[in-house]
């Protein structure tokens, strides 16, 4: 059984012809983990940066279940995502369960705390070297986190992507509140699941090797996008 | 004989080690006035509390006109320059930019700045990428940024060479004669000789004498201060 | 500025993911109904009939009516008597329409070492198996499939436990991974075990005792417990799964030519 390279065929196979089924579960893996990413990057990284730069009585408290949220299983975190949104759970009525928004919600709780650690991190060895600059020039909190979030952008863009790793390679979150619905909540990830269990390794492998060549694209495009922007301005 | 601003009783305690005063001293007219002593002494801390850096744990300072109190009409030049990750050009602007000035007008103005301080290079490129005197010039044109009435420097020329130093000097002159107040630290004895109009000469923590530059220098007072300006450094 | 256009392409991608939904109902099945094909030959003539996009929930038995309780599917079609009587009983659903049945095989060694396949019955080949402490991979979830199978253990008068018992708490076919890398016996639908794909070493070592057929329910969810199920949708699938094509269709399909189901609902 020669299935790695059987994988690699077939996955060869799937992306030159553009196999339509492909393209979709595709497009919703990008469009839910980016969008996951997007939302996290905005709640996560402001927030590592204001536990860097302030000091409060429950600050290493804080720190302490963020790094504890890390390690959270996805299982757990769609479970309770589930709960919620359930027609019996207290946001049914949105009417979101199984929905690509549900979705992103689920790995937005899963990848923010991610997010909000690293920038925790290199914001806080940016704000020691700031820091009597920022105090000298009395620049307002919300105007230290601005310079600190802007100056540390190239830092961040790397925690972002962080938070993009973990999401676009999640399954047991969107499993359970997707529900790995075919055409409509069916993401590269589950489809893998599914083609496990179903035994079909070439399939899983193939759409394991696609999924391994769009993070790798991913972060390669990001890492253009920064390289320009630092031509233009210095 | 009433002074800009005045300290009572103030002392700097950290780590349950007394670092600054207990300290009373009245700072008075204008010019350039010269922090001494040895390392150790509280010149950087001394610095650092007035500009509001170090909160004191006795004691009070005084402005007596309270628009010096004001951190935002004081400069702050760091013995190590703050390099922000950014251009030359943008990090000698980002002072007007925290004022709420438009990014064209503060790169402008900060354009401006650099070529006062004689500041000839790229403006565009990173800021590291500067030399030692480059970006203690670069520090210098940002603290100026906001004209400030009172510029604190602490030991803005210990790593430069004779020639920055130099140049750095004749700035200082310049905006000395534009009538900002200058306190500045530092360990070298000629340049204190050339631009102190007053000084300040601190030992472990205390005020131990201050008199204007030439009578410093010509005939100190204390016995700490006879054995500093010989080159007997004592700690 | 190219990472603006993407940032808002992301956003505005995100904000129209509800759009364009039409005649969409939700239905929880169960993995081997999944696995077996044939929602992939019936869906597509539901849609073309009716109109009506099934989404499918492909989940164990016991998740499957769970999610009908919560009122998170429309329908339920799955493959448990008693579980399902007992969850009409609780007023989840409105009525239980049969459909159509398969049968579970037991599967292992080809050489069967356990001589399960020397059996009469179906519990005889489970006393034959436990005899020869066999390994043996159970499901372990709480599926339609993994009930049938403790009832036959019950049956068969043998507490399975031990070493050679392995309850691995997974899908039909993370099972029969296990089972295939263990060269394990395993109880399985017909159906998923002639589509899995990594059959290894094993083989069907019994089958055909009337006990193991599989009979598949339809339930509808309890529209006044859930105001919001989709009944317009619910009664129009009902009604085609009730139909003469929904008979041929079913009972056309083969896999390796072996007829998976039959169909058995009352007219």
């Amino acid at each position: 059984m020669n299935s790695i390279g059987e994988g690699l065929w077939q996955a060869a196979r799937l992306v030159v012809t553009l196999d339509p089924d492909l393209v979709e579960i595709t497009a919703l893996s990008l469009r839910v983990s980016l969008g996951a990413t997007l939302v996290a990057s905005c709640i996560g990284l402001p927030l590592g940066a204001w536990l860097a730069v302030n000091r409060f009585p429950a600050r290493r408290f804080v720190i302490a279940i963020l790094n504890a949220l890390m390690g959270l299983p996805p299982v757990v975190v769609g479970l309770i995502v589930y709960v919620l949104f359930s027609r019996s759970g207290p946001l049914g009525v949105l009417g979101l369960l199984f929905t690509p928004t549900a979705m992103v919600i689920a790995q937005v709780i899963i990848i923010t705390p991610i997010i909000a650690s690293v920038a925790h991190q290199a914001i806080r060895d940016l704000w020691a070297d700031y820091h009597d600059l920022l105090i000298s020039l009395q620049a307002t909190r919300l105007q230290r986190i601005k310079t600190l979030l802007w100056d540390g952008r190239r830092a961040l863009m790397t925690a972002s992507l962080a938070g993009f790793g973990r999401a676009i390679g999640e399954v047991g979150a969107i499993m359970i509140v997707g529900g790995n619905i075919d055409h409509a909540t069916r993401v590269l990830t589950t489809a893998i699941a599914l083609e496990t269990g179903k035994g079909e390794f070439d399939m899983a492998l193939a759409l394991g090797f696609v999924l391994i060549g769009l993070a790798i694209l991913v972060n390669l495009g990001l890492h253009f996008i920064s390289r320009t922007e630092r031509g233009a301005r210095w | 004989m009433s002074g800009w601003v005045s300290l009572s009783g103030v002392t700097v305690r950290r780590r349950g080690r007394t670092i600054l005063g207990p300290l009373d001293a009245t700072l008075n007219g204008g010019g350039l006035t010269i922090l001494m002593g040895p390392n150790g002494a509280g010149k950087t801390t001394l610095l650092r509390v007035l500009h509001g850096l170090e909160r004191v744990n006795t004691g009070d300072v005084h402005w007596t006109d309270p628009k010096d109190a004001d951190g935002r009409s004081q400069g702050f030049v760091f013995q190590t320059p703050v390099l922000m990750r950014r251009s030359v050009l943008d990090c000698i602007a980002y002072p007007l930019l925290l004022d709420g000035v438009s990014r064209t007008q503060a790169r402008e103005q900060a354009r401006a700045h650099a070529a006062e301080v004689g500041l000839t290079v790229n403006l565009d490129q990173a800021v590291t990428f500067l030399s030692g005197g480059e970006k203690q010039k670069m520090a210098l044109a940002r603290a100026l940024m906001r004209r400030p009435r009172i510029l604190f420097l602490d030991e803005p020329c210990a790593n430069l060479d004779g020639r920055s130093v130099k140049e750095i000097e004749e700035i200082l002159h310049r905006i000395k004669a534009g009538g900002t107040r200058i306190l500045m630290s530092t360990h070298d004895m000629g340049q204190a000789r050339r631009l102190a109009d007053d000084v300040l000469f601190l030992h472990a923590g205390k005020l131990v004498e201050q008199s204007n530059g030439d009578d410093f220098f010509r005939s100190p007072r204390t016995a700490e201060a006879k054995a500093y300006l010989k080159g007997e450094i004592l700690l | 500025m190219t990472f603006k256009s993407i940032v808002l392409g992301t956003v505005a991608a995100l904000l129209t993911t509800t759009a364009a939904m039409a005649e969409e109902m939700k239905m929880a099945v169960t993995t081997s109904f999944a696995n077996s094909g044939l929602a992939d030959v019936l869906l597509p003539k539901v849609k073309e009939d009716t109109g009506i996009d099934v989404q499918l929930l492909i989940v164990g038995t016991g998740q499957a009516l769970a999610l009908g309780a919560a009122g998170d599917v429309d329908a339920v079609l799955v493959h448990s008597r008693a579980a399902e009587e007992k969850w009409l009983a609780e007023g989840n659903g409105t009525h239980r329409t049969e459909i159509m049945y398969n049968d579970f095989v037991f599967v292992g060694p080809q050489e069967d070492p356990a001589k399960a396949g020397g059996a009469e019955t179906a519990t005889g080949a489970l006393q034959a198996i436990a005899g020869a402490e066999a390994p043996f991979v159970s499901r372990g979830d709480d599926s339609g499939t993994h009930k049938m199978e403790l009832r036959l253990w019950k049956a068969a008068d043998v507490t399975p436990e031990g070493d050679w018992y392995k309850a691995v708490g997974q899908g039909m076919g993370a099972a029969l991974n296990t089972a295939s890398g263990m060269n394990a016996y395993i109880m399985s639908d017909r159906a998923s075990w002639l589509k899995f794909a990594n059959k290894g070493d094993l083989g069907i070592v019994f089958e055909g005792d009337p006990v193991l057929f599989n009979q598949y329910a339809y339930l509808p969810v309890n529209p006044e417990k859930h105001p919001h199920v989709k009944t317009d949708l619910v009664n129009q699938l009902e009604a085609w799964l009730l139909s003469d094509k929904a008979e041929e269709l079913i009972n056309a399909y083969t896999i390796a030519d072996q007829q998976l189901f039959v169909y058995n609902a009352a007219e």
